[in-house]
């Protein structure tokens, strides 16, 4: 068993393919695997019978998958991480689960997450947090961390996510494995629990990129339920590109600016030296709006948020509170009830954003913030084909070390929500480890790389090669095989 | 102190007769069991996302192009956002500051513009009032959430209650003729608010106005702002100011009570809908949205003035239903070579009659007195075949059994008598029958020459000529 734990997705499929392992001795192995959970990653496990009659697949050729709990799972337990859906059991199931079952990929179990996608620790759970499998006493990066902690201690073979800020990639970052945030609009969002609808957008968590573009090539597409989806045209094949020539691989001109962990920045500079021996041409490109993305990002997303939110008032479904009172003391005893401090946070800053008289000072400014961004990248895609950056700026922090200091907790997000406001794809790659800034083990560091809107197969392409130079092998102590 | 003039505007809901819902794949229904065209994205469940109904586009495109709208090449659908337990999502769906149609006119009040939203779920407040105040519990029917809905505003255009229902009653019938809508207000899918205001005659500025609801029938839209217009006159002849507000207006009394006020008033935080992309209609939606359209009301009595010199009012009466304006069509066309305005004058006029008196609740159209039938009359009448009253005696044989009028007028010898020595004769004789009236004609009393025509018609049943037999009498007498 242990050896099929070993195996990536893509040599899972090899090896079923070859009548090596039958789909129900890797399932076995995986339903173990996840059933060993002790780091909190797992909030439903799937253990078959009549609860997951929805969710059975036909003919299986593929592993399992963990699938991070803001998607909808017909007759299965939903939760997005909030205490306010606690119970709830959707009548339907998401695109996305849909079209992996559909694929023969079953779900394997619904994977913890910070509340409603809001947070970048997972401290923001309501169901406690995860643990990252490299230190237990630092955070796996949210908000998908369930899905990247199971990953990455070989709890699940690969996982999907959802990424608004950054939450598939700083996760994947903070805990080794590869995070794929794809195009807006590649994947359906139908039966994605919504966050910030402009921004949502689900993909990949895996062990490396060859599993990336497996997962992304089963996800992608059109879907009619989703009026913003547009999938990405033509079909995907698994990366093989072994050089880099002929690329050119930018980075922001102002990113010494930035704040980072000096550990971070040594990986980060080896990394573009590894970019450079593969025949890749390194430059650099202004970006002049990104200095002002997390702004922006929190004044749209919390907005778009405040109204997605307002639909759990516990008339239809999920917790209420029980209460003598009239209809809006139910709402709000429901409401301040089953919903964390952050998710407050964020619907207070939203509802204000968009008040009447506010409008366009905050809601109306960012959004044009967010066209300039767009418009830097468009700019910087004409002269290379990708931009670099760290994907987060420090290796993994405590438990509670930001939980007081929302602004150094939103700052996490720094080099990844510029590419959720213009749209574009960008994966994070791990790309060695660094001590952390207090000293300690050496620990994960994620080397991100953005392309231009609809391009993820030359941005897979090129992370493969990448990948294959750095030659990342290191996995978290204690872990099985 | 100025006299005040009255200004209205009116918003009007129109629910699309779609085969779907909005944004979701549920069938529309009325009067089914409650909750049993729902799913999981017009219950609004986690994680659903909106789809826009093609043909709801088609049709509120129709509605459009029927006001004579500009249509925006890409507008965009907003949230509005509020908490209420008819609307699950908490927003609603609907349009903001780029409406899909704006600038156009219905006779001659403008339409500011016209958009596409959702419909609310039906709230069924348990308790005698049947509102919301007083009752001991609500139920929620989401069968009618998500249902299409065209909301049209017009600009304050309108000066007077009747002339208000008289317009919401045009649009209704413009509505009806494009097949987008049941238009039935008792049932909702018609549903007018009003916007009132007075001012000063002469006064270009306008007052503060109070928005009237639930008024569900014509005559109700007009008592609820006859009624609000006199309090708002009486108040400001008081001295007193008009405060905004939306009122409810009580059909049962005649009164009309707060809702809220300005200050209660929410606001709806609305942002562009990021779950939809803007709605941009094809050149082809366009024109097909144009061409399918039929003549409507107001086109067709701009016609029937302009082109066949009809009265306005006639115009109108004929032509704001199509049933009618066709019947009128085919009588005029069967009716060669007769003036438009006399075949509209008898459809108007004597037919309209006729169906009274024989109590007949059905127009002209349904009736049993065919078209062709009607234009066979109006032909005899004018060509004095039969007299203008024994035209009538055969509209009613019509009216009540229908037929041929050459055969009423054989059976019932109706023909006129085309003999003028046998016409002398009788009328000779009632001059002779009627020697004190004879008298009185002779000495220049003109009034007195009905009592002999009288008596010419009773002898004649009927079937004498009324102007020739005055010209016989007058002759003989030397009157």
């Amino acid at each position: 068993m242990a050896e099929i734990l070993e195996l990536t997705a893509l040599g899972a499929h090899a090896a079923m393919c070859a009548g090596e392992i039958s789909a129900a001795e890797c399932a076995g192995a995986w339903a173990g695997a996840a059933a060993a959970d002790d780091l909190n990653a797992y909030l439903w496990r799937n253990e078959g019978g009549e609860e997951a009659a929805a969710l059975e697949v036909g003919r299986t050729c593929l592993p399992p998958i963990a699938v991070k709990d803001i998607f909808c799972t017909e007759g299965v337990p939903t939760t997005a991480g909030s205490r306010i859906l606690e119970g709830y059991r959707p009548p339907y199931t998401a695109t996305a689960v849909r079209r992996l079952l559909e694929a023969g990929v079953p779900v394997l179990g619904k994977t913890n997450m910070d509340e409603f996608a809001m947070g970048s620790s997972n401290e923001n759970s309501g169901y406690g947090p995860v643990l990252n499998p490299w230190d237990r006493g630092r955070v796996p990066g949210g908000s998908s961390g369930g899905s990247a902690a199971a990953v990455a201690a070989g709890l699940a073979p690969w996982a999907l996510g959802t990424d608004t800020g950054g939450s598939i990639r700083q996760p994947a970052a903070l805990c080794g494995i590869v995070g794929l945030k794809p195009t807006y609009g590649a994947i359906s969002r139908y039966g994605m629990i919504a966050f910030a609808s402009s921004l949502d957008q689900c993909g990949p968590l895996t062990r490396d990129v060859s599993d990336a573009a497996l997962l992304l090539a089963i996800l992608q597409g059109k879907d009619p339920l989703d009026s913003t989806s547009v999938g990405l045209g033509g079909g995907l094949r698994l990366p093989d590109r072994e050089d880099l020539s002929g690329l050119r691989f930018a980075v922001p001109s102002d990113l010494a600016e930035a704040g980072f962990d000096a550990g971070v920045r040594e990986v980060f500079e080896a990394t573009l030296a590894r970019i450079e021996g593969l025949g890749g041409e390194l430059a650099e490109v202004a970006l002049p709006s990104a200095e002002h993305g997390i702004s922006a990002y929190y004044v749209i997303a919390p907005a778009e948020a405040s109204s997605n939110l307002a639909r759990y008032d516990g008339v239809r479904y999920g917790t209420r509170a029980e209460s003598a009172g009239d209809l809006l003391e139910m709402y709000e005893t429901t409401r301040a009830e089953g919903f964390g401090a952050e998710v407050k946070r964020r619907i207070m800053l939203g509802t204000y954003a968009l008040s009447s008289g506010y409008y366009d000072a905050y809601y109306g400014q960012a959004q044009k913030v967010r066209t300039r961004i767009a418009e830097d990248f468009r700019a910087a895609f004409a002269e290379v084909d990708f931009v670099v950056t760290p994907t987060s700026p420090s290796v993994a922090f405590g438990l509670g070390e930001k939980t007081d200091d929302p602004l150094s907790m939103y700052l996490n997000d720094y080099f990844t929500v510029p590419m959720s406001l213009a749209g574009i794809p960008a994966i994070s790659l791990p790309a060695g480890l660094a001590e952390p800034a207090g000293g300690g083990p050496r620990l994960p560091v994620g080397f991100q790389i953005a392309a231009p809107a609809f391009a993820e197969q030359k941005l897979l392409d090129a992370a493969h090669a990448l990948e294959r130079a750095i030659g990342f092998d290191e996995r978290p102590e204690g872990r099985d095989g | 102190m100025a006299e005040l003039e009255a200004v209205i505007g009116l918003e009007i809901h129109v629910q699309l007769a779609t085969r779907t819902k909005m944004f979701c794949g549920c069938e529309l229904s009325f009067g089914d069991e409650p909750n049993v065209h729902t799913c999981p994205i017009c219950l609004a469940h986690p994680g659903v996302l909106p789809v826009p109904n093609e043909q709801a586009i088609r049709y509120a495109l129709q509605i459009a192009a029927a006001l004579g709208c500009e249509v925006a090449l890409r507008s965009i659908f907003h949230r509005k956002n509020y908490f209420y337990p008819d609307n699950p999502k908490a927003y609603q769906i609907s349009q903001y500051d780029i409406p899909l149609a704006s600038n156009g006119r219905l006779g001659e009040i403008r339409i500011h513009r016209a958009h596409l939203e959702e419909d609310a779920a039906k709230m069924i407040h348990v308790g005698e009032s049947g509102r919301i105040h007083g009752s001991g519990a609500s139920l929620v029917d989401f069968n009618r959430g998500g249902t299409p809905l065209v909301e049209i505003v017009t600009e304050p255009d309108l000066r007077g209650a009747a002339e208000a229902a008289e317009w919401a009653r045009l649009l209704r019938e413009t509505v009806r003729q494009l097949g987008v809508s049941d238009v039935n207000m008792e049932e909702g899918s018609l549903r007018v608010d009003a916007n009132v205001s007075v001012r000063p005659v002469g006064s270009s500025e306008l007052g503060t106005k109070t928005e009237l609801k639930n008024m569900n029938s014509f005559r109700f839209l007009q008592r609820g702002v006859e009624a609000e217009l006199t309090r708002q006159r009486e108040l400001v002849e008081a001295g007193g100011r008009v405060e905004q507000e939306t009122l409810h207006f009580d059909p049962a009394s005649g009164s009309l009570t707060s809702l809220r006020s300005k200050e209660e008033a929410h606001d709806y935080r609305y942002f562009p809908e990021p779950d939809l992309v803007p709605l941009a209609p094809s050149a082809e939606m366009l024109r097909e949205a144009r061409e399918s359209l039929p003549e409507l009301p107001a086109a067709r009595i701009e016609r029937y003035v302009s082109e066949l010199g009809l009265a306005a009012d006639v115009a109108a009466t004929l032509a704001t239903d199509p049933d009618t304006a066709a019947y009128f069509e085919r009588v005029a066309a069967a009716a060669d070579g007769v003036e438009a305005k006399v075949v509209a004058n008898w459809v108007t006029g004597e037919l309209a009659a006729a169906l009274r008196q024989a109590e007949d609740e059905s127009g002209a159209a349904e009736s049993k007195v065919g078209p062709e039938a009607l234009a066979a009359l109006i032909a005899l009448v004018q060509g004095k075949k039969i007299s203008h009253g024994s035209g009538k005696t055969v509209l009613a044989a019509l009216v009540a059994e229908g037929g041929e009028p050459a055969a009423i007028v054989e059976r019932e010898g109706l023909a006129q008598i085309a003999d003028s020595g046998e016409l002398e004769a009788i009328v000779a004789a009632a001059v002779a029958a009627n020697p004190e009236a004879a008298e009185q004609i002779r000495a220049g009393n003109g009034k007195a020459i009905g009592a002999i025509v009288g008596a010419v018609m009773k002898e004649t049943k009927g079937r004498a000529d009324g102007g020739e037999v005055n010209r016989l009498i007058r002759a003989q007498l030397g009157g």
